[in-house]
């Protein structure tokens, strides 16, 4: 497969009153036509900021595109007009917000906000785009679509609004799909049904998609390939069957330990990351995980790693060898 | 006991049919309770039928039409409201002038409204630079006494204006004139609620979201932010209609306003200062109208505060 989308060397700053912030630093990924990627993280870590910045959607100043390329099908983003980013925005590439709460419009008609883009993107009338409308909150599984059109925000449920935000996305059939923590805004039973949704349409429509998520065990059965980021950094990226079965970074792996599992005995405490992550508007020269790295060695609080090969599709930015507790 | 049956059913099938609570129908529902705006809606829709019904019975030559002879007339049969200074009947000069002095409220509140919305929305959505020096203007017209500009305004614009016609009537170039020195000397205030509105919800999600569709940001301005901000606008639209009709008012009053022969509420008390005690007539009845619109607006502006009012319980 083509590839679709291949960002290189992105670094995204923040300039505030205490200095500036380094949000995402020199990241570099791709995915293919059709392919699925997650971008794993917890908060602050740069995932969203990272998408918004392929969208051109953060706000500048503060914010600012240091340097890096977003090839989206071989064309850089980063040098389009707003005009023709606008033509991007929505048409070839979608996004679904985290909040299904706040991302629509209190005072118009989910009608009205799902038939947006058919009206810029595709010029379509009202009685088409509204046509096109019912299709797609059909597809999302919504019951009584023609009716619900007419209706406000308020007046769907959370597991509704983000099947509505999800129809929205692909209303112009885009190439790309972001979903930035689709399900972290919702209760666990809506998480599973918004998640076999993702699914159903990922293996119907073909699109690529990259799903954006702090819960590794989101994106387990929903992409073939997983990033790992920690303070704007790619700290890790694997297949996603390795990043579960053989996690190689130190992070991952203690990530990994974080999940809740019901099948381990009851007494046994959650194992959590001890402290903090580094403060962006002061990164530390080493790697920025060290100081909460159970594998931290001298080299790694002086030099920072990049990101290597160390198996087939498999990289990690790391100077242990988790698997020894050594230097690699 | 099968039809209680059935009317049970009906009801149901009728209850579950019925449309959920739209945003009209609540607005509404809380506009209701607000007694005093509803007797204000009430006596703006009855001076509304005055002003307009009333030139079914007077021609507008009749209501201009002088007779020195019937000067200072005391309201008779034949003059229910009295004759001015120079023999015109009040009570017909009450129904045209009350239609200009409407007209003017309703158009000097568009001219406010359009000025502040496009200032406050620029400087509002795009910051930076245009937000300076659009907010430094607004406030250096703040700074200047509102009766001193519109007193310099009605005075360099006097007779520059000429007379048009619209509908079929003449309408003098004072009316133009005093419509666009009130509108250009009250946007300010509407330009800052717009702006301090505009500056909250484009911070908001679903404002991003509408980007993220590949919205322009007209689009987005007209469609998304304005109709969340439309609750302080349509109140402070509705208050600047009264706060129009008292300064047209007052400007003509000093004799700066609308010109003779044409008749507003206001200019009718032009000259009644000399007969206060002598001739109430001349003064009492515009001036009772003036009053009763100015505050049926702004009970009905309070009315609108509430039910538009988001924060308020939404019941």
């Amino acid at each position: 497969m083509p590839v679709l989308l291949d960002v290189r060397n992105l670094t995204v700053e923040f300039e505030t009153l205490e200095g500036t912030v380094h949000a995402v630093n020199g990241i570099s990924y791709s995915i293919d036509e059709g392919g699925t990627l997650g971008i794993v993280g917890e908060s602050g870590c740069g995932k969203s900021v990272n998408v918004l910045s392929v969208m051109r959607l953060i706000p500048q100043p503060p914010g600012k595109i240091a340097a890096g390329e977003v090839l989206y099908r071989g064309r850089d983003l980063l040098k389009l007009s707003e005009e023709e980013m606008e033509a991007v925005r929505g048409k070839e590439i979608a996004m679904v917000f985290q909040d299904p709460m706040t991302a629509f419009n209190p005072v118009l008609t989910i009608g009205r906000q799902i038939t947006e883009g058919l009206r810029v993107h595709l010029g379509m009338d009202k009685a088409q785009a509204n046509q096109r409308a019912v299709e797609l909150l059909e597809m999302v599984g919504i019951p009584n679509a023609a009716q619900r059109l007419k209706d406000y925000p308020h007046q769907f449920s959370g597991g509704m609004r983000q099947r509505a935000m999800i129809a929205m996305a692909l209303s112009c059939a885009p190439s790309l799909l972001i979903a930035d923590e689709p399900t972290t805004a919702l209760d666990v039973t809506i998480q599973a049904q918004i998640i076999d949704l993702a699914k159903e349409l990922r293996d119907r429509l073909g699109m690529a998609i990259i799903w954006i998520t702090h819960d590794l065990g989101v994106i387990a059965g929903m992409v073939e390939r997983v990033i790992v980021m920690y303070s704007g950094f790619i700290v890790e990226r694997a297949v996603v069957d390795d990043i579960y079965e053989h996690p190689l970074h130190p992070y991952t792996l203690a990530l990994l330990r974080s999940i809740p599992r019901v099948d381990r005995s009851g007494g046994e405490k959650l194992a959590t990351i001890a402290g903090m992550p580094p403060d962006l508007l002061r990164l530390p020269p080493g790697c920025p995980f060290a100081p909460r790295c159970a594998y931290v060695m001298e080299r790694c609080l002086q030099e920072n790693p990049s990101l290597e090969v160390v198996a087939e599709e498999h990289e990690i930015a790391c100077w242990v060898d988790v698997r020894t507790g050594r230097a690699r | 006991m099968a039809a209680i049956n059935s009317e049970v059913a009906d009801f149901l099938a009728e209850a579950a049919e019925a449309p959920p609570i739209t945003l009209r129908e609540l607005f509404w529902r809380r506009f209701r309770r607000h007694k005093m705006a509803l007797f204000g809606a009430v006596v703006l829709i009855l001076l509304v039928v005055y002003s307009v019904g009333g030139s079914l019975f007077f021609t507008e030559a009749y209501a201009n039409h002088t007779d020195t002879n019937l000067r200072l007339q005391p309201p008779s049969r034949e003059h229910p409201c009295g004759t001015d200074t120079v023999g015109r009947d009040i009570l017909a000069r009450t129904i045209y002038g009350g239609q200009i002095s409407l007209l003017i409220g309703i158009t000097a509140m568009l001219v406010e409204v359009i000025v502040g919305i496009i200032v406050g929305a620029v400087s509002g959505f795009y910051g930076g630079l245009a937000d300076s020096l659009l907010m430094r203007v607004t406030e250096a017209l703040l700074i200047i006494p509102q009766i001193f500009l519109l007193l310099v305004m009605a005075k360099f614009f006097a007779g520059r204006i000429p007379n048009l016609t619209l509908l079929g009537r003449e309408f003098s170039g004072s009316v133009v004139v005093i419509v666009l020195i009130i509108g250009l000397t009250s946007w300010m205030y509407l330009a800052r609620i717009v702006r301090a509105e505009f500056l909250s919800l484009k911070e908001r999600e679903f404002i991003l979201a509408a980007r993220a569709t590949g919205t322009p940001n007209l689009q987005i301005i007209i469609e998304h932010i304005l109709p969340n901000s439309i609750a302080p606008i349509v109140v402070s639209a509705t208050l600047s209609i009264a706060a129009a009709i008292t300064t047209e008012a007052y400007i003509s009053f000093l004799g700066l306003g609308v010109q003779a022969p044409t008749a507003t509420w206001g200019n009718m008390l032009e000259g009644a200062y000399n007969y206060v005690e002598t001739a109430p007539w001349l003064w009492i009845f515009p001036g009772l109208l003036i009053v009763l619109v100015v505050l049926s607006i702004n009970f009905v502006g309070d009315g609108l505060r509430d039910a538009l009012d988001p924060r308020a319980l939404a019941r």
